[in-house]
C-alpha cells in the first residue's frame, strides 16, 4: 500500500499515531512534572466552585447547597473587616513600591561603580545572604533586635535612655514591615539591576566623557535610561502583585498588634476561611482577588506595549 | 593638529574607568560609608545571635539577654540541650527529611520536564509549553489548593509540604531555556549512535548543565528548608513539625521552653535566651553551609531564565 491508497484524514491520524510513538520517549520525560502542575497548578482552579456555594467541611463540594452570588455580597456590600483588609493591602502595597522598590537600584548603582571587582563581590556575598533567611527567622532577628529586651533596648537601658517601643507598636507597624522587607530583599534585587549595567555598552560611557559629561550626567542620561526596560518588567509583575503583600509575614506578627492594622486580604481568607470556617465567603474574596490581579498584569503589559515597552510578553 | 585633535588632546589627561571619570574623594567616602552600613546592618544581627548562643549562661544573665561578644569563653550547653533529643532534634529531623527527599524529587521532576520541553518540534511540545507559561500568571489560590491537598488525602502527610511546590513553572523555563543552548552537535552525534532519550538527558544534558541545576538546587533546598506556610496549614499534629514552626513557638511567639521539652534530662537548663538563639542558629546554619558553594553561579542561574525565556 502508498500512501496515496489512504484518505487525508487517515494520512493525518497515521501520522499523528507515529508522531507519538516517535516522541513517546521525550512526552514520557515530560509527564510527572506536567501532572505536578495540572494537580497543584490548574486542578485547584475548580474548587473555586465553592465561592458560589454554603461550602460546609463535613458535606463536601458536592453536597454543600448552592447560593449563587450570597457569598459576594460581603465585598459588593462593604463589609468593614474586608474593607480594612483592603486598605491595609493597599497601603502596604504604595510603600513598597515608593520606598522598597527604588532601594536595589540605589545600591545597584554604587556597587556598579566601584572600582575593584573583588570589593564588590565580597558586598554582593553579604547582602544577598538574609533573601535565603526564612520570614520566621528574619521576624526572630528582628525581635532580638528590636524587641523590648532586645539587643537596642538593652544597650540603651544600660547606659540610661528610655527603650524605644517598636515590636508589637501598632503605629510602627508598617515601618516595621517595610524595613523587614527592605532587609530581606534589598540586596538580592540587585542582582538583576547589575546584570542589566553591566551589559550597557562602555563607548557610550566613553563618548560622553570625551564630550565632558560628567559622572553624574553619564548616570543620568546613559544609565537610568539603560535600566528603563527591567524598571518597566518589575512594576508590571509588581502590579499583578500588588493586592499580595507579606502573608507569612504578616501571619507571623499578627498576634501583638492585632487585626485592624496588620489584616491584609490574604490574612483575611486564611483566618475567616480556615481558620473561622466561613470557606464560601473566604474562597469569593480569593477568587475575586485572583481575577483582578491577573487583569493587572495583562492591562500592565498593554500599555507597557502601547508606550512602545518590552514588557513581559509579547502577543 | 586639526581641532578635533587638540579636544581629544586635552580630554587625554583626564582618567577613564569603564568610560566614567575618576570619582573624587567625597563620592568614594559617601560610597565606602553607605557599603559598610548596609553590610553592618546585615551582619551585626547575626554576629549577635551567634555570640549569645554561644555565650556562658552567667554572662548572658549578666548582659540581661544578649552578648555581643563573649568574653569568659564559649559554653555550647544551649545546643546540647536542643540536640539531644526532644521538639527540636525531632523537627530537625523532619526538616532534614523534607529538605533532602524533596529537593532530589523537585529536580528530577523540574529537570526532566525542562528537557522535554527543550526538544522542540516534538508532538505536543508547543501545547505543554503553553500550559506551563500560562501557569505562570494566576496562582490557584489559599483555598482551593486547601481543599486539593484535603481530596489526595495528604493532610497531616509531609508529602503535603513537599509535592505541591515541587515544579516551579519559572525553574521549568530557566532549565530548558539552558538545555536549549547547548551545542546541538553534541547531543545530536549520541542520538546517532543511538543514545536514548534518557541517556541523552542524564549523561549528556544534566552534566553540562551543573551551574543551573546547582542553582535552582538551592532555591529548592532553601525553600523546603524555610517552609513554614505550607506545614502550618497542612500539618496538625505537631510531631511533624519541621525546624521553622518549631521556632515560630519558641522564638518568636516565646513559648517558654522546659525540661520536658529538651532531651537532655537531668542537666540544668541553659537561659532560655540563649536557648532560642542556639535554635535559630541550627536553622540559619545549614543556608550558609551551602550558600558559598552556590553563590558564583547566581548569576547564571537566575539571568538564563530572564534572557532567554
Amino acid at each position: 500500500m502508498t500512501d496515496a491508497d489512504f484518505t487525508p484524514s487517515e494520512r493525518r491520524k497515521r501520522s499523528i499515531a507515529t508522531r507519538l510513538w516517535r516522541d513517546s520517549p521525550v512526552l514520557l520525560l515530560a509527564i510527572p512534572g506536567m501532572l505536578i502542575i495540572l494537580a497543584f497548578q490548574y486542578y485547584p482552579l475548580w474548587g473555586n466552585v465553592i465561592a458560589f456555594q454554603d461550602y460546609q467541611p463535613y458535606l463536601g463540594i458536592n453536597q454543600s447547597l448552592w447560593t449563587g452570588f450570597e457569598n459576594f455580597a460581603t465585598i459588593v456590600r462593604g463589609d468593614p473587616e474586608f474593607l480594612n483588609a483592603v486598605k491595609n493591602t493597599l497601603i502596604l502595597t504604595a510603600i513598597q513600591t515608593v520606598i522598597v522598590f527604588p532601594a536595589p537600584i540605589v545600591v545597584a548603582l554604587v556597587l556598579h561603580s566601584l572600582l575593584s571587582n573583588k570589593l564588590r563581590q565580597f558586598v554582593q556575598t553579604i547582602i544577598y545572604v538574609p533573601h535565603f533567611m526564612s520570614w520566621v527567622i528574619v521576624v526572630a532577628v528582628f525581635q532580638q533586635v528590636l524587641g523590648g529586651t532586645g539587643m537596642i533596648n538593652n544597650w540603651l537601658r544600660g547606659h540610661g535612655y528610655d527603650p524605644i517601643h517598636v515590636i508589637g507598636s501598632v503605629d510602627a507597624f508598617r515601618a516595621l514591615l517595610t524595613s523587614q522587607v527592605m532587609w530581606k530583599d534589598t540586596g538580592w534585587a540587585t542582582i538583576l539591576f547589575l546584570a542589566v549595567l553591566s551589559q550597557i555598552d562602555r563607548s557610550l560611557y566613553e563618548a560622553s566623557a570625551v564630550d565632558g559629561a560628567s559622572r553624574w550626567r553619564q548616570t543620568w542620561h546613559i544609565t537610568l535610561p539603560g535600566l528603563k526596560p527591567i524598571i518597566i518588567l518589575l512594576l508590571i509583575l509588581k502590579l499583578g502583585d500588588s493586592l499580595t503583600v507579606g502573608f507569612e509575614q504578616i501571619i507571623l506578627q499578627q498576634q501583638g498588634v492585632g487585626v485592624d492594622a496588620s489584616e491584609v486580604l490574604d490574612t483575611y481568607v486564611y483566618n475567616n476561611g480556615i481558620l473561622g470556617g466561613s470557606w464560601g465567603v473566604s474562597a469569593a474574596v480569593g477568587l475575586v482577588k485572583s481575577v483582578v490581579a491577573l487583569a493587572l498584569v495583562l492591562g500592565a503589559n498593554k500599555i507597557a506595549h502601547r508606550l512602545g515597552e518590552e514588557g513581559v510578553y509579547r502577543g | 593638529m586639526s581641532r578635533v585633535d587638540q579636544l581629544t588632546e586635552g580630554k587625554r589627561r583626564q582618567v577613564l574607568v569603564g568610560g566614567m571619570p575618576m570619582p573624587g574623594r567625597p563620592e568614594r567616602i559617601g560610597k565606602a560609608v553607605f557599603l559598610t552600613i548596609i553590610c553592618g546592618l546585615v551582619v551585626f544581627p547575626f554576629i549577635g545571635v551567634i555570640s549569645t548562643s554561644l555565650a556562658t549562661p552567667e554572662e548572658v544573665i549578666r548582659a540581661g539577654g544578649f552578648v555581643m561578644l563573649p568574653t569568659h569563653g564559649i559554653d555550647l550547653s544551649a545546643y546540647r540541650s536542643i540536640l539531644s533529643g526532644g521538639t527540636v532534634t525531632q523537627a530537625l529531623v523532619v526538616s532534614a527529611f523534607i529538605t533532602v527527599v524533596g529537593t532530589a524529587i523537585a529536580l528530577l521532576l523540574t529537570c526532566t520536564l525542562g528537557w522535554a520541553l527543550s526538544r522542540r518540534g516534538t508532538f505536543g511540545n508547543k501545547a505543554l509549553l503553553l500550559l506551563v507559561l500560562i501557569s505562570l500568571l494566576f496562582n490557584p489560590g489559599l483555598i482551593p489548593s486547601y481543599l486539593v491537598v484535603q481530596q489526595f488525602g495528604l493532610l497531616n502527610s509531609l508529602w503535603s509540604v513537599i509535592l505541591p511546590v515541587c515544579v516551579s513553572a519559572f525553574n521549568v523555563i530557566v532549565v530548558r531555556a539552558y538545555f536549549i543552548g547547548l551545542p546541538s552537535e553534541v547531543i545530536d552525534s549520541a542520538r546517532i549512535d543511538g543514545a536514548s532519550e534518557w541517556k541523552l538527558f542524564w549523561y549528556i544534558g544534566l552534566p553540562l548543565s551543573k551551574a543551573v541545576v546547582a542553582v535552582i538546587g538551592l532555591f529548592y533546598g532553601v525553600g523546603y528548608w524555610n517552609s513554614f506556610f505550607g506545614a502550618l496549614l497542612y500539618l496538625n499534629d505537631s510531631s511533624k513539625w519541621p525546624l521553622q514552626l518549631v521556632l515560630r513557638t519558641y522564638v518568636v511567639n516565646g513559648v517558654e521552653i522546659g525540661a520536658q521539652d529538651l532531651g537532655g534530662a537531668g542537666e540544668a537548663l541553659p537561659p532560655q535566651t540563649s536557648i532560642q538563639m542556639a535554635i535559630l542558629m541550627i536553622s540559619v546554619v545549614p543556608i550558609l553551609c551551602v550558600y558559598p558553594f552556590i553563590q558564583r553561579h547566581f548569576a547564571k542561574g537566575v539571568l538564563t531564565g530572564a534572557v532567554k525565556g
